[in-house]
């Protein structure tokens, strides 16, 4: 008898108890419903934070310079940064310092209190990409530049919320007050999220880096942020900055201590790692659904098959090997648990969609990630993986079930009522 | 010449707690081509083993069986099985077709496992039903048909493998007496047209609608002859015993 008649038979027979065959295949069915359900979540959060990174810049680079603090090794000087940078063109493009001024912007007798100050340098606006190392492009005006930074000067450029609350959408000339110091536009952002929001990403104030020292009172400038110049340098670029900081402050200890180095690509990475240790935990417990369906199938195909032992006979009796009635029972039980997997391939498709776009809905709300999707879609592979599981466990669960059928004796089988 | 079947000095013991029950207790017989013989006995005579060893369903523990000149009495099951496909047609009491399957089916069965092409095996099993006149029922389901036309779609069945032997066991036994008496008649016709047939009953009267009777008792022949000879029916011992 070969594959295909095998095959019609168990259709046939999962077809006269539809209501047996269905809770046999219900275990597989949530099991693999489960597992896609998980997997595509768990690809709609990754593609969100990959969606968040691309935004921000997959090839930042942040170094944390603290200095030694022993009062004997001075800090290391933006100059000498910069120059540092300039060296290695091959794998920077850009840095600036990034000093936090706190807060405090005023306009007239309106408070900005979660206006945020930052100290850069005219660096952080590169004139070939049009941008900033943020990836923010200019809606007016000009940026910060070399003159402004050197001398000090009290001028500023500001995101496009701040524009629209404080300035009803006509800043450039105009002055607010930092710290009680006037400043005067210069620049305006354009806006970089969907939607203007209060301490959002368009709610900031960029001003010369040692401006803002001054305001938070710091002597050195304890951040920079550097561009790599692109995603695959950003390892080369880290390490050559490693070497760079550790002949700098010489002590061995340095690392932690005076500096520190991260890349979004760590973070990015990281984040990964750890959503795909927690996928790999939900889909294992997910995966017992589809053991105990398995010995549900088995237990249903032990059954089956003393029900059908006068069956097993009279195929016996008409010339049917023992091979031919092990591929008969494991065709069926492999079938059974395929059918419940397509089903449970379904199932978890859909109860993905929904979830996504309920959770997407409500994570994209929730970051305040404006142009990020959530896409809840299971892989190809995690689908075709999921129903090879599937036939696998039929087939492995079958297979007990299918050769105590075989062994049957004939004339026993013939016998039974 | 060679006989189609031939049974030397057969024995089948079964190990009852510490006793031997000896089934067959040296029985030697041989069955021709074109032969009507039926294989008769009380309960407990043995003829059940014997049918079971003819139909190459069981194997003896001594002695040796050719069918069709081939020893068969070693073989493994799955020899077997192929020897059952090929040799024999087998036609049982309960009919025994398989219940989910179509008329059309059930009679493709031995052809299936023959590894016989679909088409082929349709028209042979088509040409078989057509042989019992029950060609125009091949798409029912068997529960759908009388017992009488049950048990003929279990002799297209026996007869769609074109075995060397057909093999019934009571025939007619959950038939009544005038469908049962067809059925005997239609065995005969088969035996006319050439087929090897053996009957196995307990039933004198429908013994002696075959041409040889092979008579068991205990697991031995007592006679093995004419049909028609007085002495084929006589019952030895007791009064004859109704057996299911």
């Amino acid at each position: 008898m070969n594959v295909t008649q095998a095959f019609k038979l168990a259709l046939k027979s999962l077809q006269t108890s539809k209501m047996r065959s269905f809770l046999t295949m219900l275990g597989i069915i949530i099991g693999v419903g489960a597992v896609i359900i998980i997997i595509s979540l768990g690809n709609g959060l990754t593609g969100m934070v990959e969606q968040q990174v691309e935004k921000v810049g997959v090839n930042q680079i942040y170094a944390y310079t603290w200095g030694m603090g022993d009062g004997t090794t001075s800090n290391i000087t933006p100059e000498e940064m910069y120059a540092f940078i300039d060296e290695n063109p091959q794998v920077f493009s850009g840095i600036s310092p990034w000093v936090s001024g706190g807060q405090g912007v005023r306009r007239g007798g309106a408070e900005f209190a979660r206006t945020g100050v930052y100290g850069v340098s005219e660096a952080m606006y590169r004139r070939e990409t049009g941008s900033t190392l943020d990836g923010d492009t200019l809606a007016k005006g000009r940026y910060l530049q070399y003159v402004d930074v050197a001398l000090r000067q009290n001028v500023c450029v500001i995101g496009a919320y701040l524009e629209r609350e404080a300035f009803q959408g006509d800043a450039l000339g105009k002055t607010l007050a930092i710290s009680g110091i006037p400043y005067t536009v210069v620049g305006v952002l354009a806006q970089r999220g969907d939607e203007l929001r209060e301490g959002g990403g368009d709610d900031r104030v960029y001003i010369p880096y040692e401006n803002a020292l001054q305001m938070s009172g710091g002597r050195y400038v304890s951040l920079y942020q550097i561009t790599a110049t692109s995603r695959d340098t950003v390892a080369a670029a880290q390490s050559l900055l490693r070497d760079f900081l550790q002949d700098f402050y010489k002590d061995e200890d340095a690392w932690y201590n005076a500096y520190y180095i991260e890349s979004m690509l760590d973070q990015v990475n990281m984040i990964n790692s750890m959503m795909g240790i927690a996928m790999l935990v939900l889909v294992a417990i997910a995966a017992i659904s589809l053991l105990v369906g398995g010995i549900g199938i088995m237990n249903i195909m032990l059954v089956s098959v003393t029900e059908r032992t006068r069956e097993i006979g009279i195929r016996k009796s008409l010339g049917a090997k023992r091979r031919d009635i092990r591929r008969q029972f494991i065709i069926e039980a492999g079938t059974t648990s395929a059918m419940g997997g397509l089903l449970g391939i379904l199932f978890g498709c859909l109860v993905a969609m929904g979830l996504g776009s309920l959770l997407g809905g409500m994570l994209v709300e929730s970051l305040g990630a404006s142009g990020i999707t959530f896409n809840a879609t299971p892989t190809l592979s995690a689908i075709l993986t999921s129903f090879g599981v599937s036939v696998g466990i039929g087939v492995l669960f079958g297979y007990l079930p299918a050769n105590k059928a075989a062994k049957l004796n004939p004339i026993d089988a013939l016998r039974y009522d | 010449m060679e006989h189609l079947i031939e049974l030397k000095d057969v024995y089948k013991i079964y190990p009852m707690g510490e006793e031997e029950v000896h089934a067959l207790d040296g029985v030697s017989l041989a069955i021709d081509p074109g032969e009507f013989v039926a294989i008769v006995g009380q309960s407990g005579s043995g003829k059940s083993t014997a049918m079971n060893i003819i139909g190459c369903l069981d194997v003896p523990t001594s002695g040796s069986y050719h069918l069709g000149g081939v020893d068969v009495s070693t073989m493994d099951d799955d020899r077997q099985a192929e020897i059952r496909n090929k040799m024999l047609g087998f036609i049982f009491q309960q009919y025994n077709l398989i219940p989910k399957l179509t008329v059309l089916e059930n009679v493709e069965l031995p052809l299936l496992y023959a590894g016989v092409a679909a088409e082929e095996r349709q028209e042979r099993a088509l040409r078989a039903l057509e042989r019992v006149g029950l060609a125009d029922k091949r798409k029912n389901l068997p529960s759908q048909l009388s017992g009488g036309q049950q048990q003929r779609v279990s002799i297209a069945r026996a007869l769609a493998g074109e075995p060397s032997v057909i093999l019934a066991d009571e025939p007619t036994g959950a038939l009544d007496s005038r469908t049962g008496r067809e059925v005997l008649a239609f065995l005969k016709k088969l035996n006319r047209e050439g087929d090897t047939v053996v009957l196995i009953t307990h039933d004198n009267s429908i013994a002696v609608k075959a041409d040889r009777i092979i008579r068991l008792q205990d697991g031995k022949v007592i006679y093995d002859g004419d049909a028609h000879d007085p002495r084929a029916v006589v019952q030895p011992g007791e009064g004859e015993e109704e057996t299911p």
